[in-house]
């Protein structure tokens, strides 16, 4: 998944509704308007089911998942 | 599998909506607009009616919709919309026409209009946004604030003595003969956007349909007005708002 | 339909003559005494011929902001009450105004404040035409005399509305709204079409169609040197208005000594008791404001530098009296002679008010 860090409020909804604890807040860093912004701490661990973008109020959140075409 | 053989066109899930402007919107941070606005932007586009929407957006937050949804847009009077709405949508009977309303449009200064815009079954969708409170005037009592809730105008708690009782608005107007869809929904999981989507859609639906008005409820958040974070005001109106204002269809017709 | 010579009343006029100009909408709420527009629409029942919408709405509010949706739409709309159901119209007049966009109002005034009576009136001059409800703006006011005139100041106050992109609205008395007169009712005009009306109205937000970026309809601007810029093109506008839209009728000020100044109906009461005034010798000449706002205020300054004393009559306490004190700009007297509570003056009541009031030996 990929998330426009400049976008991002750090409201931490993606956070609580990721099922597999991929996302975070910085703790520390903030983007340009002062927020610590999400980011993905575990990038291995997403399933890409998109609950993260779907809660996301600022839609900064985008998502890929690969399907496996048997090819 | 690296990075960027993920991330290719052809594997995107779930995008940003194309209708959505570029402006960072104004909303606090967790605030549920954001989530209806981004479904409301998706859905004209999925139904390519883009090209002839009205939307209808009166005095609360949500006053600036017209800034992030890329359709026209005609920003109306405190609890006007839908008498905004019932002539944009008489008058140009080919167009799908919304009105965008939080609790304090159109439960309090808008309930007549509300109510008769309703009742003329006016082939216009209403997404009316219920997170019991006025946001953008700094958090005051709404209609639908819930008895106990501080708010600006209600320091101690809101009491039936001194406010009256929270307005189940909604429920009111399933009773009249004018609306063929009236529904509660929520956005607080992905479920749940899920679900507003799908009622949404039908409300859209049914007005390009001319069945008559749809009122869809979204029992929403205001943290900033409720003081909470955003995740917290997600479990306090899971908690608290539901028992008041039950999530599902009033009438479906 | 062609052009047709009929008699009918002042309301009933509104109505024919809004469906003839190819009016899109009608939104109005029944008020005495104006009902007559509504109803006169609803028995003519325009939707099946020219598609005009006419609705009954469930206030007068509503029924404002209703004209303002279609009018955000780019549709010729308009609306008609009498002067408490003005007062509640005057939300969405400041809307329409502030949004610029071009709309039709009818006052048909009774007597205030308050709920009044239902008896004729011109008490909603200043409400009229300084604004009447908040902030900077003017509407464009019409003042008929005549049912011909009722007919005729719908086409000219769409025209305007539209041309200047500004509400305007037909100031009519209770006179004028109930009485029978023969009037000459013009020929069908069409309804715009779709695409006249993007092509008039490229500001609508009819729907995005093919145009590119989209339209907003607001009166909302937080950046407050936006707003000011705002501000100062709605007074640009004013003042074109002012400078190419000003109507006024003069009669006998050829050689007048004296001047009487009278709006709708209460001129012709005047018009009568100056040829009185002239059968005894008094010199009288009679300006009639057809624009109550843009005021003719440069004729009245010239008619102030030929006559002795100016005289008001009006159907309230003093109002268009102080217009037009700021135009004679203390060369003459001017006074002011008024009726109340929907009592009406007569021609004999006139002379001798002009009389006394202006000092005329006789």
């Amino acid at each position: 998944m990929t998330i426009d860090g400049q976008r991002c409020k750090g409201c931490d909804l993606c956070v609580v509704a990721c099922p597999t604890d991929v996302l975070l807040l910085q703790p520390k860093e903030v983007n340009d308007r002062g927020y610590h912004y999400a980011f993905a701490a575990n990038p291995e661990a997403c399933i890409g089911c998109a609950a993260c973008a779907t809660v996301c109020p600022d839609a900064c959140i985008e998502v890929y998942r690969v399907v496996d075409r048997g090819e | 599998m690296t990075r960027e053989e993920i991330i290719r066109p052809e594997n995107k899930v779930y995008a940003r909506p194309e209708l959505l402007t570029d402006n960072v919107t104004h909303y606090c941070p967790g605030c549920s607009h954001g989530v209806v606005h981004k479904i409301i932007a998706e859905l004209l586009a999925e139904m390519n009616v883009a090209d002839k929407t009205i939307g209808i957006a009166p005095v609360g937050c949500a006053v600036f919709a017209y800034n992030y949804i890329d359709v026209d847009w005609i920003e109306a009077a405190h609890g006007r919309a839908p008498a905004v709405a019932t002539a944009a949508s008489r008058l140009n009977p080919d167009s799908l026409v919304f009105t965008y309303q939080g609790d304090g449009d159109l439960s309090a200064i808008g309930t007549a209009e509300t109510i008769h815009a309703c009742n003329r079954g006016e082939n216009i969708a209403i997404i009316f946004i219920n997170n019991a409170i006025y946001g953008m005037t700094g958090g005051q009592m709404a209609p639908t604030t819930l008895l106990g809730m501080k708010t600006a105008t209600t320091p101690y708690g809101r009491t039936a003595e001194l406010n009256g009782y929270p307005l189940a608005i909604t429920n009111l107007l399933a009773q009249l003969d004018g609306t063929c869809y009236v529904t509660r929904q929520a956005v607080h999981t992905a479920a749940a956007v899920r679900k507003t989507k799908a009622a949404i859609k039908k409300a859209f639906q049914n007005s390009m349909a001319k069945k008559g008005t749809s009122v869809i409820e979204i029992v929403s958040t205001c943290n900033s007005g409720w003081k909470m974070t955003p995740a917290q005001s997600n479990d306090w109106m899971a908690e608290h708002m539901f028992e008041k204002y039950p999530l599902g269809d009033l009438k479906n017709e | 339909m062609e052009e047709e010579v009929r008699l009918m009343k002042g309301n009933e006029a509104i109505a024919h003559a809004a469906i003839r100009y190819g009016a899109d909408g009608y939104f109005g709420y029944p008020i005495t005494p104006q009902s007559e527009v509504l109803e006169t629409l609803a028995e003519l029942r325009p939707w099946e011929t020219t598609g005009m919408v006419v609705l009954q709405a469930e206030s007068e509010v509503a029924a404002i902001n209703m004209v303002y949706g279609g009018a955000s739409t780019g549709k010729a709309v308009m609306t008609s009450s009498s002067s408490p159901g003005v007062s509640l119209k005057q939300e969405g007049i400041s809307y329409l105004a502030a949004s610029e966009l071009p709309a039709l109002i009818v006052n048909v005034m009774r007597g205030g404040p308050g709920l009044g009576t239902i008896q004729p009136s011109q008490a909603d001059y200043f409400q009229a035409t300084k604004g009447g409800g908040h902030g900077d703006y003017h509407l464009i006011i019409l003042s008929p005399a005549t049912v011909q005139e009722m007919t005729d100041f719908v086409a000219l106050g769409f025209d305007l509305a539209f041309k200047y992109r500004t509400p305007a609205m037909i100031l009519a008395d209770g006179i004028v709204g109930q009485m029978m007169e023969k009037v000459v009712l013009p020929p069908q005009r069409p309804r715009r079409t779709e695409e006249e009306l993007r092509a008039q109205c490229p500001w609508a937000a009819c729907g995005k169609g093919d145009r590119k970026n989209r339209n907003v309809v607001t009166s909302l601007e937080m950046d407050s040197t936006k707003m000011e810029q705002n501000n100062l093109r709605f007074q640009e506008t004013y003042r074109l208005i002012e400078e190419n839209e000003v109507r006024c009728q003069e009669y006998y000020t050829d050689d007048a000594e004296y001047l009487i100044v009278a709006f709708g109906t209460v001129a012709r009461i005047c018009l009568k008791a100056i040829e009185e005034a002239r059968e005894k010798g008094i010199k009288v000449g009679l300006l009639r404001p057809i624009t109550l706002w843009p005021f003719p205020k440069k004729n009245i300054g010239k008619l102030s530098k030929q006559v002795k004393g100016i005289l008001t009559v009006e159907l309230n306490a003093g109002q268009m009296v102080e217009d037009v004190q700021l135009a004679a700009e203390c060369r003459v007297p001017v006074h002011h002679f008024g009726r109340m509570g929907g009592m009406i003056p007569n021609p004999t009541e006139i002379l001798e008010a002009l009389v006394t009031k202006l000092s005329i030996a006789q």
